[in-house]
């Protein structure tokens, strides 16, 4: 390709992408007012899970590092932020049963650096966790974050003067707006895309694909692997944060296994190690989460009446995955990308490509 | 031609290995001369690999050492080092099954070769229009990559996923991958295995051009025998770890011990 097409192939391409995002604002700003509060927050939960998605993409599909501590890092990172945000005499009307820590109380800070907070923690959690842990592999690497986020979930119930125990914590300011939540979508998109475009973001599916080459090829791996599994706790805890300004209450119960595996659900469905695939997949698993609410209602189809069996839509759900790894098991994107290419070819107005480009 | 005073690119001295009691390497000394093209043969099992592998920092001698003389002329005492540490004071290596990023394509491939002589940090590149030094440093290596690659004849396959290229470019890929590096030794790990004749033969060209080009000593394991004879400068054999002999091609060939442990005792006495 010749220097002339590719430059115009950049402008075009960012003249869409800029169309893109001010489409997304026309929308954004406009869905509040044709929708109502629940379709709203419905598509905020798409923008968190999204994010939630593309960080355990980050440690799973671009990593390569099995992890199944997800909602431990999101608890982190939705406490932090409570923590931070609620006021000193918010907290003393709340700890009622355990007065809060005393260095705890007057903390306070604003929403944008709450989050920043919760990302930092998660991730300092993230790298100490990873020290002991990456030196395992595959299904024992699970296990061992498996574990680690029990063993927090247990913490959280039990340290009461920090995280009001099995209380929770209630009346968090809903600071998740539409706004903000795609606001930060977007910047994590970007970041993440930068990265990958970078000779780092080559290194890190180097280490993935084959740790033995990595390494004789000056690769510090272990320390890879740690880093790329802290930036994505970073993000577990950014959307902990955002969960938690969202739904304004949080405890230890919000973050089982079953948090974590929904976002396993997005980054399996969507396609390991696609940044498209995750946004794919926080849209369809958020919205058939909702959507399939209905079969756990009760249902009367001529005179049988069925009582609405709670937990059916899990049931479903893991039907899906399972059927998605047996039929496709590199999910919907596998682990192409979205390309304006790819996105021009599909109408033959530009000279078609390969189905998008693989990063 | 390259100066072959001094002292050597490379030198194991009574390098030792054992797994549970089973020595897989004893008592190895050797010393390749800069500039040099060198063979280490042996029949299957003789502990080839391994003698590869304790130099690039994948296992640990039980005992001895390797001294390595990079290009800053120094010598250090590499025993132990990890491999990445390894890589970074020059030595690169190929594998005998080829080992490339498969999901990655040509260039990329290439440019992870790169990264370990890298300064710019990862988020300086995450940050647009800030850092400048390091951006450019990213178009730097993106483009030696693909002077890298047009050197090697392998420009075609530039944005071809790697485990899609054919079986030749594939091994030419991970060569031009260790050559990314910036090393001053490369070791290659059987690189004529699973060519054809002609292949072969334009493999002793090819070896002899990287050794001019990118001014390496080169130390190569090898079964094809044309190739050992046609490129080495000196050869070492090894047979149940042990070293049996060294020399030139030609004594090597001679060497009743030599082919005593290719052909088996009775046939060498025939």
């Amino acid at each position: 390709m010749s220097g002339m097409t590719d430059k115009k192939n950049a402008f075009r391409d960012n003249t869409m992408t800029l169309l893109a995002i001010a489409a997304l604002a026309v929308f954004l700003w406009q869905a509040p007012r044709i929708l109502d509060g629940y379709k709203v927050r419905i598509i905020n939960l798409i923008a968190i899970n999204a994010i939630l998605g593309l960080s355990l993409n980050f440690i799973y599909g671009i990593g390569g590092m099995f992890s199944l501590g997800h909602a431990g890092f999101m608890a982190i990172g939705a406490y932090v932020s409570a923590i931070l945000i609620l006021t000193p005499e918010q907290k003393i009307a709340m700890w009622f049963l355990d007065p809060i820590a005393p260095w705890l109380l007057n903390l306070h800070a604003p929403f944008l650096v709450s989050l920043l907070a919760a990302g930092f923690f998660a991730a300092f959690f993230g790298w100490l966790i990873s020290l002991p842990v990456l030196r395992l592999g595959g299904d024992y690497l699970g296990i061992a974050t498996l574990g680690f986020s029990e063993i927090l979930r247990v913490l959280i119930m039990n340290l009461t003067p920090i995280t009001n125990g099995s209380l929770g914590i209630k009346g968090i300011p809903a600071h998740t707006s539409l706004w903000m939540s795609y606001g930060i979508l977007v910047a994590v998109v970007f970041g993440t895309v930068r990265i990958m475009n970078s000779n780092f973001g080559n290194v890190l599916k180097a280490v993935r694909d084959d740790e033995v080459a990595a390494k004789t090829m000056g690769i510090d791996t272990f320390r890879t692997r740690v880093l790329a599994f802290s930036i994505g706790c970073f993000g577990g805890g950014i959307g902990g944060a955002l969960m938690g300004n969202l739904i304004t209450t949080i405890g230890p119960t919000m973050f089982t296994i079953a948090q974590t595996y929904s976002i396993l659900m997005i980054v399996v469905i969507g396609g390991l190690g696609s940044i498209t695939g995750s946004i794919i997949g926080a849209v369809l698993v958020t919205t058939m989460l909702e959507w399939l609410r209905f079969v756990e209602n009760p249902l009367t189809i001529g005179s049988l009446n069925i009582p609405g069996i709670p937990g059916m839509r899990m049931v479903i759900f893991s039907v899906l995955l399972i059927a998605v790894i047996i039929f496709r098991r590199e999910g919907i994107m596998g682990m192409r990308e979205f390309s304006w290419n790819w996105f021009f070819s599909l109408f033959g107005s530009s000279k078609p490509t390969k189905g998008g480009e693989r990063v | 031609m390259n100066v072959t005073s001094g002292a050597p690119a490379l030198s194991l001295q009574s390098v030792s290995i054992t797994f549970g009691g089973l020595a897989a390497v004893s008592d190895v000394t050797m010393s390749v001369p800069k500039g040099a093209i060198a063979g280490l043969i042996g029949p299957n099992g003789a502990g080839k690999t391994t003698v590869f592998n304790i130099i690039t920092g994948f296992y640990k001698p039980t005992s001895g050492r390797v001294e390595f003389s990079g290009a800053d002329g120094g010598v250090a005492r590499i025993t132990g080092l990890p491999p990445h540490k390894i890589c970074e004071t020059g030595l690169a290596r190929t594998f005998q099954n080829i080992r490339l990023f498969g999901n990655e394509t040509a260039i990329q491939n290439v440019m992870v070769g790169a990264y370990v002589r890298q300064k710019g940090r990862w988020w300086m590149n995450m940050i647009p229009f800030a850092f400048s030094s390091s951006h450019n440093e990213e178009r730097e290596i993106r483009h030696t990559a693909t002077a890298l690659l047009e050197r090697l004849g392998l420009e075609k396959y530039m944005d071809a996923t790697a485990s899609s290229l054919p079986y030749g470019a594939q091994r030419r890929l991970e060569i031009a991958r260790a050559l990314a590096t910036k090393p001053s030794f490369l070791l290659l790990d059987e690189p004529a295995a699973g060519m054809n004749p002609q292949e072969s033969a334009e493999l002793l060209g090819f070896i002899r051009r990287l050794r001019d080009e990118f001014d390496l000593s080169i130390l190569l394991i090898e079964h094809d025998m044309k190739v050992v004879m046609g490129v080495c400068e000196h050869i070492w054999v090894l047979d149940q770890g042990m070293l049996i002999a060294n020399g030139e091609p030609e004594e090597i060939r001679k060497n009743p011990k030599v082919i005593e442990a290719y052909l088996g005792k009775e046939t060498a006495h025939a």
